[in-house]
């Protein structure tokens, strides 16, 4: 009688729209409801307040696993009508740290069992989404039972299920992979479409272990008419004959078949799917496949668009003249509306570019970056800076084009691409020697330009163009405009780590034009008024435009301010004497002639793994705790706090070298007692809480000398590669490409070895599952191959007639690279066989001889 | 294999979500709304399909289809054709209209655990099972006759049928 009155799912929902207060309150209300009835005795009302919990769990997003109990006594009941809510509940709420999950077992064997095949596939469903290892083991036996149930509405879902059994329980695959591969044979068609699923995703886990059922599939290839199971197949075909490259060749006849046969569109998709990834060594199968790409690629169905073009850069890499026959279809897809084919289209054309039309092709992209959306305007730019760069700028012949296209990019309004930007500017200015001077033209016209200072994407630029100003000064033209340029009013937008590098590229032009007017006085002894007024308006611009930066916050902008400020105020004395300054004893010439000294000392670019190939010196330690710095520095460390800005400079440069001093002797002393009596806060906590520290590695004995991970040291110098002047000069007018500094970087990759290891990780889990599956084929295969031994030659002879590629067994065959199996049999026909060296750990696979 | 099925409105209320792989409550409503955010920007003519690897891991892809004011979503990884899916869907609401005669969002709102019967029919585990809507209609009709016959035997109390009884 309780549950007249409560609400149904109905009910609630009917409310829930209806509802006047706020929809949270609604909700909250609705759940304390929940909580009471699902504590009732009585199923229905049990089962309703489930119902409600897991419509609210499911659309709202109402967390419902406290109710997981609850859900197994619903389950319990005998009618369906509350077992399929219960069922519904745990389907969606249940994971692996439930905690009544055990208590599911029994309940699920019992309606696996059950006569009702609706129950049954209840239970399959609920199984096939929160299966654990422990329930696939306990239940496999009946889901074994199911495999060969009379019901096909059975045995579809149970195939369904085989799935997650295997994939979280492999030893399963020893019980219920016979009947599996035995339902290939069946003839209702949803019943094989099932399996065949199945089987395509344990082939995308492992292909090498399905490769022994190659003959089954390939009848049924050969065979179907069903697009669904069809499709599937040509998955399952694509991985395995990515493995095994001869599978290619007999299959990409049926393939070709199917492609000029079918209507389907999909169908035709993934057959053109699986010759291009797959099949790309068989021309004839390529071609049809690319005249197939064409026709999608002028439907007017963006979606076959879509296809078209995804296909087609599938089948770039190799068959990059498809690429070029259907050149125009895919610049016309530049300025498509559908972003997904404009970007499609954009990595297409990046595909295409060479030597020769690169120029080109980056003309037409930043034509369209120009008029694109922020979004498609950033792809375009950063593709081709990534495509211009691969492999220290292999491409680009006329670096001073690039370098002028490297300043249009950063023009572009919608531009967001600063860093790279920044990077390449720096990069080039490095390795390339003769794109310097144009490279500070570039970047003088960026450094001038007061709008671009606003734009906070391009401060990355602004700071490569003004460390490029100020490190190529002698290529400048103008070095007073730069300066101006580097001290404008409007540089306060600048973020402060940018502004250091301005007010340091304005020191470095400082410290040329002053080298220069002093050389220019010591070599000639009278000087024009001119010379010296304008060497006299250089420095009292810099003054000017810097002074009010020694005020600044922050600590490097102080700095770097304060000293250019002294070095002018030294440099001016010697200026406004304008006499004899033939004796070099005159202060600011030496000091001036010592940083040229410095600056023209060439940066060059660094290999990534540089640092690991110096040696780490003796005495040094890297590896130490220095927890114990804080009791030997702490009183050096605290007058740190006057407000001048020379005082604190002196004693921080006089605690760094006690530091090291130290250090050398903690180093030393480690092995006396660490627990001293200190009045230093950290050792105070030390002692009361001792035990939760960890322990420290300083008497570790085996940190002594050079730890192992430095390998000895070497020579720089000798891995600077000269790359050779490019000897195909085309024409007169062509520039011969200039030279390009490369280093061995060795494993560039950041990107890849983290990809590298996630790899690792899941190949482990799907070891075992391979295996498994290894050792059943071959059980199977024993079996079998023995009672149809005899009758094989029969057979194949039948199976000749209906399909031309299989050839009697006792020909003789050469195999390049033949897999063995432990535990052969050694009848007649399997002749010698090298033994070929695997790298890898799992057993291997013999190829069936009926397909070669 | 099939990640995950959404139907919402086009104001982005899930009207059905179902996720194969399990998830807590509120990562899947952000995905819903992830979603919702990605397709209410999408012009009309454009292709039906979407790569979403930011949203439900490395080879994720999504097809969508818009009917009226709901969109119908699916994702899926690498094993399953696009087009395929696309024919999925369609398929789907095909044995909803028959199921409801001429379908609307008001239908599948007030019809919750229908919508489940049906699409649990179709997508078993992530796995597509049944692509005739016949078929699926037949299952489903007969689920119903089942719940009916164990909903009905609740509607008369114990008390009164012992009551006429026993007096």
């Amino acid at each position: 009688m309780d549950n007249l009155f409560q609400r149904s799912l109905e009910d609630l929902i009917k409310g829930f729209r209806l509802q006047l207060l706020g929809e949270s309150s609604f909700i909250s209300r609705a759940l304390e409801e929940i909580r009471r009835e699902v504590k009732a005795t009585d199923l229905s009302t049990k089962s309703t307040a489930l119902h409600k919990l897991s419509y609210l769990a499911a659309i709202h997003g109402v967390d419902m696993s406290w109710a997981a109990f609850h859900a197994l006594e619903v389950v319990s009941s005998s009618r369906f009508h509350h077992k399929r809510i219960g069922y519904q509940a745990i389907t969606q709420s249940f994971h692996d740290q439930t905690s009544v999950l055990l208590l599911i077992t029994n309940q699920l064997r019992k309606d696996l069992n059950s006569v009702n095949e609706y129950e049954v596939s209840l239970a399959l469903e609920c199984l096939s989404r929160i299966g654990t290892r422990d329930l696939a083991r306990d239940l496999s036996p009946e889901v074994f039972t199911l495999l060969g149930s009379s019901k096909s509405f059975v045995r579809k879902k149970a195939t369904g299920v085989v799935l997650r059994v295997f994939d979280k329980y492999p030893d399963a695959v020893k019980v219920c992979f016979k009947r599996l591969v035995e339902n290939l044979e069946t003839s209702d068609p949803q019943i094989l479409s099932a399996v065949v699923g199945v089987f395509c995703e344990l082939a995308s886990k492992d292909p090498t272990s399905c490769l022994p059922l190659a003959p089954e599939f390939f009848k049924i290839l050969v065979d179907s008419r069903n697009n669904w199971v069809l499709i599937k197949l040509l998955k399952i075909f694509s991985k395995l004959a990515s493995v095994e490259p001869r599978l290619g060749r007999k299959v990409a006849e049926p393939i070709c078949e199917h492609m000029k046969r079918t209507v389907a569109k999909s169908l035709v998709f993934e057959c053109v799917r699986t010759v291009v990834s797959s099949l790309s060594d068989h021309e004839a199968a390529v071609e049809l496949a690319v005249a197939k790409i064409r026709e999608f690629l002028v439907e007017d169905d963006p979606n076959l668009k879509y296809l078209g073009l995804h296909a087609l850069s599938i089948a770039a890499p190799k068959h990059l003249w498809a690429v070029l026959e259907n050149k125009e279809a895919v610049v016309k897809a530049l300025s498509d509306e559908d972003p997904n084919v404009k970007l499609e289209a954009l990595h297409l054309l990046m595909a295409m570019v060479t030597e020769d039309n690169v120029s080109e092709i980056s003309r037409i992209l930043m034509n369209y970056a120009l008029k694109s959306d922020p979004l498609f305007c950033n792809e375009i730019i950063i593709s081709v800076l990534s495509v211009c760069s691969r492999n220290a700028y292999e491409i680009i012949v006329d670096f001073d084009w690039y370098v002028s296209l490297l300043g249009e990019m950063a023009r572009i309004p919608h531009c967001q691409r600063g860093e790279e930007i920044e990077h390449q500017l720096i990069d080039i200015g490095m390795r390339v020697r003769d794109a310097r001077p144009q490279l500070v033209r570039v970047s003088w016209a960026l450094l001038i330009d007061p709008a671009l200072l606003g734009n906070m994407f391009l401060h990355p630029i602004l700071s490569a163009a003004s460390w490029v100003s100020g490190e190529y000064v002698e290529f400048s033209k103008n070095p007073y405009e730069l300066v101006e340029a580097l001290v404008q009013p409007r540089t306060d937008l600048l973020p402060p780590y940018i502004r250091a590098i301005y007010i340091h590229s304005v020191f470095k032009v400082l410290v040329f034009c002053l080298g220069s007017y002093f050389s220019a006085q010591e070599s000639s002894s009278g000087s024009s008024s001119t010379v010296y007024e304008s060497i006299l308006n250089l420095v009292n611009v810099i003054e000017i435009g810097v002074w009010p930066l020694s005020g600044a916050y922050d600590v490097e902008v102080q700095e770097r301010a304060k000293n250019v400020l002294g070095f002018i105020g030294m440099a001016k004395q010697d200026i406004a004497k304008n006499v004899n300054l033939q004796d070099n004893d005159a202060e600011a010439c030496r000091v001036t002639a010592f940083m040229e000294d410095m600056f023209s000392e060439e940066l060059g670019p660094i290999s990534a793994n540089a640092q690991e190939k110096v040696c780490v010196p003796d005495g040094l330690e890297l590896e130490e705790n220095l927890g114990d710095l804080e009791e030997i520095c702490g009183k050096f460390l605290k007058p740190v706090e006057s407000d001048s800005v020379s005082c604190t400079d002196k004693i921080s440069f006089s605690v760094s070298k006690l530091r090291i001093r130290d250090q050398q002797e903690a180093s030393s002393s480690s092995t006396s007692l660490p627990a001293k009596a200190s009045s230093s806060l950290l050792a105070e906590h030390r002692k009361r809480h001792g035990m939760y520290y960890l322990t420290s590695e300083k008497n570790d004995p085996d940190s002594n000398g050079t730890p192992k991970d430095y390998p000895p040291a070497n020579d720089l110098a000798s891995e600077i590669l000269l790359d050779p002047l490019d000897p195909k000069r085309k024409a007169k007018h062509r520039k011969s490409r200039p030279v390009v500094v490369k280093l061995d970087e060795g494993g560039e990759s950041r990107i890849t070895t983290s990809q590298a290891k996630t790899k690792q990780e899941s190949v482990t889990d799907d070891e075992s599952l391979s295996r498994a599956i290894q050792s059943a084929l071959l059980v199977n295969k024993k079996g079998k191959e023995r009672e149809k031994c005899e009758g094989n030659s029969n057979l194949v002879v039948q199976e000749e007639e209906t399909s031309r590629i299989e050839k009697p067994q006792n020909s003789e065959k050469k195999k390049k690279k033949k897999k063995k199996k432990n535990g052969e049999r050694t009848s007649g026909k399997h002749r010698s066989r090298r033994r070929s060296e695997v790298a890898s750990s799992s057993e291997q696979v013999e190829i069936p001889d009926l397909l070669l | 294999m099939i990640k995950a099925v959404m139907m919402m409105n086009t104001q982005g209320k899930p009207r059905l979500a179902k996720f194969y792989d399990f998830l807590p409550v509120e990562k899947q409503q952000e995905l819903i709304r992830g979603v919702f955010s990605v397709l209410s920007s999408r012009p009309e003519n454009v292709s039906n399909f979407l790569e979403i690897d930011s949203l439900f891991g490395p080879d994720s892809r999504l097809v969508y289809k818009h009917y009226a004011t709901l969109y119908f979503v699916l994702v899926f990884d690498g094993s399953e054709n696009e087009l395929a899916m696309l024919d999925l869907i369609q398929v789907l609401v095909e044995t909803l209209d028959k199921c409801f005669s001429n379908v609307c969002e008001l239908d599948i709102v007030f019809n919750y655990s229908k919508m489940h019967t049906v699409l649990d029919e179709i997508v078993f585990g992530g796995q597509v099972l049944e692509t005739r809507s016949d078929e699926i209609m037949k299952a489903v009709e007969e689920i119903s006759k089942l719940e009916a016959a164990s909903n009905s035997i609740s509607l008369v109390p114990k008390s009164v049928s012992g009551w006429r009884g026993g007096r």
